[in-house]
């Protein structure tokens, strides 16, 4: 409460909202703040992440060779299913609402988030959640084991921790919808005077624009769970064929949520980015507003592609031409947008702090997963790639290179003005090289796995699959063990509080309003007073 | 210096080449036996070097600029941040790679989908976890198995070595004769598989309820080796496809031996079975059937998977028996075995469980029980 330098009303004003707020855990629980809700979303997302992490450790050891050495088939299939779920939901997801807690107001120049109390109840849903969906593991038949995708019929069949994952996927939906309503009426209302919408911030767009997605695409997630759990307990047929219904109709329903999902859990990354390349770079971003209609362009066509995950469902030759054709589209505006941010680089002065390390990395790792991504946007040769570890491959590439690197990118270059002290900067970069080359040597050679026939989701494997296999699970257990390093950089900082204070603008080209217009840290309730915006 | 520096990087550049050309290490598609297989990995080296050469000049672009732009070497920072022209060239010549891209993979799909005018049709039909063939239509037709992986569980569990197919053969191989165009309709018994053969470039997932076509005409004869594709519980791994292409001739001899043999099972029903002989064809229909879950000890892997060995069901009435191995438990991992397993073989594995281990029931079940069992 020490540093309210920004209330021309002073040090009283400040006062008489809360004269003494709750201590200790009853903080947490009951708190409105946006940045205590924003610091409790990424403390969630990086346990889930630890914890996903742990399972695709075991998958990657029974993966070292071919032979059942350490786990079932059935508990392997819970181990991809549940992998899938928690880095999907608990991880990307949540990270990037802490960051849109954390960041949109303080960018806007708003005190808070419109609706505070609803964004207490938006998180507290999540641990729920989680609890609900790792519990799953411990019931008669183990967690879902249908994969992610939960495709009908095979997850008519599963047991009971199909339906603990079904309720958690509900509350994880509605957690969504209401941070999504919140980060909408925040932005479009609560800007301070002389931000147009042309004038925020990349990242504010982005959410702006992700927010949107959510509304539209969980409720069709929350029809298609609905419907399998009607399936399984409630006697209905929509996707048993013998009882008049059609197993290809949850794909089409799950998909048209599938797609926008991804683009939901990479289009913040795109917002941090553009923020990360213009500070690093000392320029301002290029193509202001080129890149907002690319990531309109991108949200708006990615209703539009949804079957190019169904391409061996047997669809006719017009939807698989059509699907083919939408999805290539979309490297379009993507590609406008990774030239934009190399305009950005383009003739800058730029400096290579962790921030940048990974923002540059971003750019190098999620490009390559946007190639094979064209390239399983190509139908006949999907045919030979579709369920294969080429399609692992490709979406690691972008989700943890692409999505991941992002939040790096981005916890590195807030994280000063969140705790009021520098990371680590030595050990940030160990964390930046550890990662990126663990990463590759992960995930590479499963495009060559995909290539030469290696199924994806099973346990064991031909034996032509063991070297590449094993060069990748080396990969993953280096890959895991740097995450721990990035445990410590960030206890180190935000904990056990060591490190040189930060001053309040520590990146010389950053220019958002957190930077020129707040102490770091910032304090508990900023922007009482809006700034005026020029 | 540079001659020895010229056969270092000779010999490296051999040794990596030999590498990445065997089969361990092998970063391309399977060699393409069939025109449409030809077409796919075509198409695949197109956009290879389409991605290539993007790459190359995008990454180009970034480490120079990574490089040449930096604070550190004394760079200042130009302040320009749009410019419409360029951004009109790099949304048009993207646009414009693309169109070069579509058009040729457009042929592709609308070749593929063609199934018309086979010269045999061959159903094939997705099951947890074996795939089960039936000729439909053309030289073959009526001739009916189920594929089973037969990969032996203790190559699996570790305890053997591998074999070179390991996981990738079968008991009852798909025959097809070579240059015949072979429509494979497929559909599935319970849940979605999908049938996938990489050599010949076609992958149809099989719908319960439903049934899908794809088709492939192999220009060369050998054995091609496929797997399922398509999640569909516990054994998804070990489910393999074995495709025999052989010469027309050859074709004609197996159809005629597989004619002979059917003939030979319809006899079998009802045929005079000791109890021997069926405990030791029912030992064969074991192995292939029932041994992943209940073990070869018949101990099972309890609760999931309940011990044959001293259960009530085996050592109780043949009927609750028969009823249990036709008609599965709904609600767990046991299947109707009475969809995929002909009479005598259900029978055959039933005699065994009742007289093996410790279970000494001394009785035998007949095929023509098991068929009257049915109609129930």
């Amino acid at each position: 409460m020490s540093a309210v330098i920004d209330t021309p009303l002073g040090h009283a004003a400040d006062h008489d909202d809360h004269a003494h707020p709750p201590s200790g855990l009853m903080r947490w629980v009951t708190t409105t703040n946006h940045k205590d809700i924003g610091t409790m979303y990424l403390w969630f997302s990086f346990t889930m992440l630890l914890v996903g992490g742990t399972l695709a450790m075991t998958i990657r050891a029974e993966l070292f060779e071919p032979g059942l050495q350490i786990v079932t088939p059935e508990f392997f299939n819970q181990l991809t299913t549940m992998h899938g779920l928690i880095m999907v939901f608990g991880a990307i997801m949540p990270a990037f609402v802490g960051f849109a807690n954390w960041q949109i107001p303080m960018m806007i120049g708003a005190p808070d988030m419109a609706f505070a109390r609803m964004n207490n109840w938006s998180f507290w849903l999540l641990p729920v959640a989680g609890v609900l969906l790792i519990s799953s593991f411990f019931v008669p038949g183990g967690a879902p084991a249908a994969g992610w995708t939960i495709y009908a019929p095979l997850s008519i069949q599963m047991g009971p921790g199909m339906d603990l994952g079904i309720f958690a996927l509900h509350i994880m939906g509605a957690s969504s919808i209401m941070g999504s309503i919140n980060i909408i009426t925040t932005i479009l209302n609560m800007r301070a005077p002389g931000m147009t919408l042309m004038k925020m911030p990349m990242f504010v767009w982005t959410w702006l624009i992700t927010a949107y997605l959510l509304i539209a695409v969980m409720p069709v997630l929350a029809g298609a769970i609905t419907m399998t759990l009607t399936d399984r307990h409630f006697g209905t047929s929509f996707f048993n064929a013998a009882g008049g219904g059609d197993p290809v109709m949850f794909q089409h329903i799950f998909w048209f949520f599938g797609h926008p999902e991804v683009y939901i859990m990479i289009l913040p990354a795109f917002g941090i980015i553009s923020q990360v390349i213009p500070a690093f770079s000392r320029k301002p971003l290029f193509g202001y507003a080129s890149m907002v209609y690319a990531t309109s362009s991108i949200a708006i066509l990615s209703f539009i592609v949804w079957a190019h995950h169904m391409f061996t469902v047997g669809l006719p030759t017009a939807g698989l031409l059509f699907f083919m054709y939408s999805t290539m589209l979309i490297a379009v505006p993507t590609g406008v947008k990774v030239f934009n941010w190399l305009a950005t680089m383009w003739r800058g002065s730029m400096t290579f702090e962790t921030p940048m390390l990974f923002a540059v990395g971003f750019l190098f790792v999620f490009t390559m997963g946007g190639f094979t991504g064209l390239m399983l946007a190509i139908m006949p040769v999907d045919v030979q790639l579709q369920d294969t570890y080429y399609v692992v491959a490709h979406f690691h590439y972008v989700l943890v290179g692409g999505a991941l690197f992002a939040i790096f990118a981005g916890v590195y270059f807030w994280i000063p003005k969140w705790t009021g002290r520098m990371y680590d900067e030595t050990l940030g970069k160990w964390h930046f090289w550890l990662s990126i080359v663990f990463f590759n040597i992960t995930f590479f050679p499963m495009h060559f796995l995909g290539l030469a026939g290696m199924p994806r989701r099973i346990p064991d494997y031909a034996s032509q699959f063991t070297d590449f296999n094993q060069i990748a699970s080396l990969g993953a257990f280096g890959f895991g063990l740097a995450q721990l390093l990035f445990l410590y950089i960030v206890l180190k900082c935000s904990v056990f509080r060591k490190g040189e204070k930060a001053p309040a603008k520590p990146w010389e080209g950053a220019d958002s309003l957190e930077w020129t217009h707040l102490p770091s840290p910032a304090p508990y309730h900023s922007f009482h007073e809006q700034p005026e915006v020029k | 210096m540079n001659r020895v520096l010229g056969r270092l990087i000779g010999g490296l550049l051999l040794a990596l080449y030999t590498a990445l050309a065997s089969a361990a290490y092998r970063v391309n598609f399977q060699p393409p036996v069939t025109r449409i297989a030809d077409d796919i990995y075509h198409l695949h080296m197109l956009m290879m070097y389409v991605i290539v050469v993007i790459f190359c000049l995008v990454f180009g672009v970034m480490f120079y600029s990574i490089y040449a732009h930096r604070k550190s070497v004394g760079h200042k920072a130009a302040q320009f941040h749009e410019n419409t022209t360029v951004e009109i060239i790099w949304t048009i010549v993207p646009f414009l790679i693309l169109i070069g891209i579509a058009w040729p993979a457009t042929k592709v799909v609308i070749a593929y989908k063609d199934t018309s005018d086979p010269d045999i049709t061959i159903k094939a039909t997705g099951y947890q976890w074996k795939w089960g063939y039936d000729y439909l239509k053309g030289e073959g037709a009526g001739i009916s198995f189920l594929s089973t992986l037969d990969t032996p569980q203790d190559e699996i569990y570790n305890r053997k070595p591998k074999d070179a197919h390991y996981l990738l053969e079968v008991d009852h191989p798909l025959v097809v004769p070579v240059g015949k165009k072979v429509r494979v309709l497929t559909t599935a018994d319970d849940v979605i598989h999908s049938f996938w053969v990489p050599a010949f470039g076609i992958k149809q997932d099989a719908i319960p309820g439903f049934v899908r076509d794809t088709w492939f005409r192999a220009d060369k004869e050998g054995t091609y080796r496929g797997q399922c594709a398509e999640l569909c519980g516990r054994g998804h791994g070990f489910m393999p496809i074995v495709v025999k292409v052989v010469s027309g001739q050859q074709y004609a001899q197996w159809v005629a031996e597989q004619q002979k043999k059917s003939a030979a099972a319809t006899e079998d029903t009802n045929k005079q079975w000791t109890l021997a002989e069926l405990k030791a064809r029912g030992a064969k229909v074991y192995a292939a059937n029932c041994v992943a879950c209940h073990q070869a000890n018949g101990k099972g892997l309890p609760p999931t998977f309940p011990a044959l060995d001293g259960s009530k069901i085996v050592t109780g009435s043949k009927a609750g028996h028969i009823n249990r191995v036709l008609n599965g438990k709904p609600g767990t991992a046991m299947v109707a075995f009475g969809k995929q397993l002909s009479d005598t073989d259900i029978a055959a594995v039933i005699t065994y469980e009742r007289n093996s281990w410790g279970n000494k029931m001394g009785d035998m079940v007949l095929p023509a029980e098991v068929k009257a069992a049915r109609k129930k």
